[in-house]
């Protein structure tokens, strides 16, 4: 399948003697040796990616790494030095005035940091700007902003103006006027890095809400990890205008390209990364019938487990521990017990793609949390140590130590 | 001692002489008496529209205009204003002047506010546009009346020329600085909605800017009035008129309530524009408004943060 969105070696050089740089460049010259050496700035040096339809691909990056000049290449604010941006197999690059003004409204929009509304324009206004921009009939437009403002849960506001608003609602009507005019590919530049934090996160899972219905393409900038962790289906790291790791959430915490990106990864929240699928293990069961508590025993002691999950039929019944059963096993008032007794029907379950982050509190119960399926069959079983360790980074060695406890609180407490 | 004028004398009054009667008024005499019928015509029709209107009608044109635009005090010096100027003898020449001025001011707007927006669009533009307008505000307007006097002849419409070149420049230089500083984010959000230099120019640029343009507006239409009296020494009538005879016969009665004419109309023609242009501004977010606005607004703000909250 073609990509929608793909940039093929992209470059940006800032200055008048742009094509001498980027042949030393070429050559291999650093950033400085070129502004000694001819005056000119390298924005963005030799950058590929594609981006599939209906991802949301996340460049991340500090300031001055060159991602909000790399957004802007895509749809032709800036042009580029060399390279190709090719939307649907057509080069953006070189597209002429004419032609770049059709692909801006038809096919790309842009959600900006500092929201760029209108301020001399009502909110409805604002949405349908896209849509005037086309020469679509006013009534229609009005029509057409109302019902994205209803996504976007803004319809009341329809008549306000820009500065009655708060940022996030602000940010809202960004959005919306992105959304408008129904592009394929929606570029956010930061734009939920002027709000606060708590609205912050409201607005992520917004986003996040309104991209299952919408499956937009999606290019979004951010210069928090975090962020492009929680939103990114894949994730470009850029340093220094260049790309230094593509890849998932999971790839690049786990397998940092460089020390650069080990050092952004050492602080991540690495419950938010993970999900329980990561650090599930295969089940061990036992049927419920009239097993006798020996045989439960037994099998525990066999898998070196403090607990076991308890089948009837297809069905999870509950779980047993190793301590009810051996108490169970030492009381003498019920001869030969079975496991119903000491059955605990109130286990913690999760599912595949539940965060690891929602995994702390059912494993400080003890219990393994039962992972189940759509159609609630157990598929698998995360201990509670298994959770731990995995926070600590250290997923493979089985045992977590002082360092790595710490490392893990230092990431719990992390604002974000 | 030695100094230059030892080397070689220029005779540059000869120069200018010889280029402006020798070259200019006998081959351009024409094209420029043809210039001036747009603006004979437009001075013509408004001077008799404003001669015609009974003085009561204009006066409660005005103040109703300075109500909606300026508030009451303004309505009110409107009113007490203009029945002085009656009761002084000088209605009629007022509104003589008054058809000046708004033909010089509808003229300068016509030129000014497109070559401003060329100016804003065009740093080539800008760095032709702006010496021109540097000469325009420095060179003594005694100096151009001549050289208008042998190409335009003596008249009104000679005058209304004058005024126009005195009193364009601030009307460009504030466009031009007005599109200028509309926030560069809000042109990029634009042309990422791939909106046309015109569309940019309708929807954002010039809305935005409209409350500089106004004040430059406002400036022009001062720098209009302040030109009257001068405009009359080439025959220009109206209150000019009346400020000269007076000067000529050392009558300072007559000069001064010439003068008090043109004060009191300055203000009216201010306070109004002033009124327009703050009304621009309110949608256009200038700071001294949105302060204005906070203080006036104090009481219902409460609510306004508890709409905003839900």
């Amino acid at each position: 399948m073609q990509p929608k969105l793909s940039v093929e070696n992209l470059y940006k050089v800032f200055g008048n003697d742009a094509s001498r740089a980027l042949a030393l460049l070429r050559e291999g010259k650093g950033k400085r040796e070129i502004l000694e050496a001819t005056g000119a700035t390298v924005g963005v040096q030799d950058v590929s990616f594609q981006v599939d339809e209906g991802e949301i691909f996340v460049v991340m990056g500090l300031s001055g790494s060159g991602k909000s000049t790399l957004v802007r290449m895509l749809n032709g604010l800036i042009p580029p030095t060399a390279g190709r941006v090719l939307i649907d197999g057509e080069d953006v690059a070189a597209a002429d005035t004419a032609r770049l003004r059709g692909i801006r409204r038809e096919k790309i929009a842009m959600v900006f940091q500092h929201f760029a509304l209108f301020p001399h324009w009502t909110i409805a206004e604002n949405v349908a700007y896209g849509l005037k921009v086309r020469g679509m009939p006013e009534s229609a437009r009005r029509e057409r902003a109302l019902a994205v403002l209803g996504q976007v849960g803004l319809e009341p506001w329809a008549d306000s103006m820009p500065s009655d608003l708060s940022g996030g609602m602000q940010q809202r009507v960004g959005l919306a006027r992105g959304l408008a005019a129904d592009p394929d590919i929606l570029l956010m530049d930061e734009p939920f890095g002027a709000l606060d934090p708590l609205i912050r996160r409201d607005m992520q899972a917004e986003l996040l809400d309104l991209q299952k219905t919408l499956r937009k393409t999606i290019v979004f900038i951010t210069h928090d990890l975090n962020e492009a962790i929680l939103l990114g289906n894949r994730i470009a790291i850029m340093k220094d205008g260049c790309v230094v790791q593509i890849g998932t959430a999971q790839e690049i915490v786990t397998a940092p390209a460089d020390d650069y990106v080990a050092a952004f990864v050492a602080d991540i929240d690495r419950g938010r990364v993970f999900t329980a699928d990561d650090v599930s293990s295969e089940p061990i069961t036992i049927q419920l019938r009239d097993t006798p508590v020996r045989e439960a025993l037994r099998l525990m002691e066999k898998h070196g487990s403090q607990a076991l999950y308890v089948m009837d039929g297809k069905r999870v019944a509950g779980v047993v521990t190793y301590r009810d059963l051996a108490a169970c096993e030492m009381d003498a008032s019920t001869p030969s017990p079975t496991i119903r007794s000491t059955l605990i029907t109130d286990y913690p379950t999760a599912s595949t793609d539940t965060q690891l982050s929602a995994l702390y509190g059912p494993a400080g119960s003890g219990l393994p949390i039962a992972v189940t399926d759509d159609n609630d069959r157990l598929v698998a079983v995360v201990e509670p140590n298994a959770v731990l360790s995995h926070l600590s980074g250290e997923a493979e060695t089985d045992s977590p130590d002082g360092q790595s406890a710490e490392q893990k609180e230092g990431a719990d407490v992390q604002p974000r | 001692m030695f100094s230059p004028a030892d080397l070689a004398t220029l005779p540059f009054d000869d120069w200018v002489n010889a280029f402006v009667r020798g070259w200019l008024v006998p081959n351009f005499r024409p094209t420029f008496r043809a210039a001036q019928v747009p603006v004979s015509a437009v001075l013509a029709g408004l001077d008799w529209f404003f001669r015609w209107m009974p003085m009561l009608v204009t006066t409660a044109a005005f103040a109703l205009v300075a109500w909606r635009t300026a508030g009451r005090a303004t309505a009110i010096i409107t009113v007490l204003g203009f029945a002085f100027i009656d009761m002084i003898g000088l209605w009629n020449h007022t509104m003589t002047t008054l058809a000046m001025i708004v033909t010089s001011v509808l003229f300068c707007t016509v030129i000014g506010i497109p070559a401003g927006i060329l100016a804003a669009r065009s740093d080539r533009a800008w760095r032709v546009i702006r010496p021109v307008l540097d000469i325009m505000q420095t060179i003594p307007s005694f100096v151009y009346l001549v050289p208008i006097v042998m190409l335009f002849g003596v008249g009104m419409a000679p005058g209304i020329i004058a005024t126009i070149i005195f009193a364009l420049p601030p009307i460009v230089r504030l466009t031009n600085l007005g599109i200028r500083n509309v926030r560069a984010d809000l042109i990029e959000a634009a042309e990422a909605f791939g909106s046309t230099p015109w569309q940019m120019l309708w929807d954002l640029q010039l809305p935005l800017a409209m409350r500089t343009i106004m004040a430059g507006l406002n400036q022009t239409l001062m720098l209009a009035l302040s030109m009257v009296v001068i405009a009359a020494l080439i025959g220009a009538g109206g209150l000019g008129l009346v400020v000269n005879t007076g000067l000529g016969r050392l009558d300072v009665g007559g000069a001064t309530a010439g003068g008090v004419a043109i004060v009191i109309l300055a203000i009216v023609l201010d306070r109004i524009t002033q009124g327009i242009a703050d009304g621009a501004g309110l949608r256009g977010l200038s700071l001294r408004q949105a302060v204005m606005n906070l203080l006036r607004l104090r009481g219902t703000a409460p609510g306004a943060e508890a709409q905003k909250a839900g």
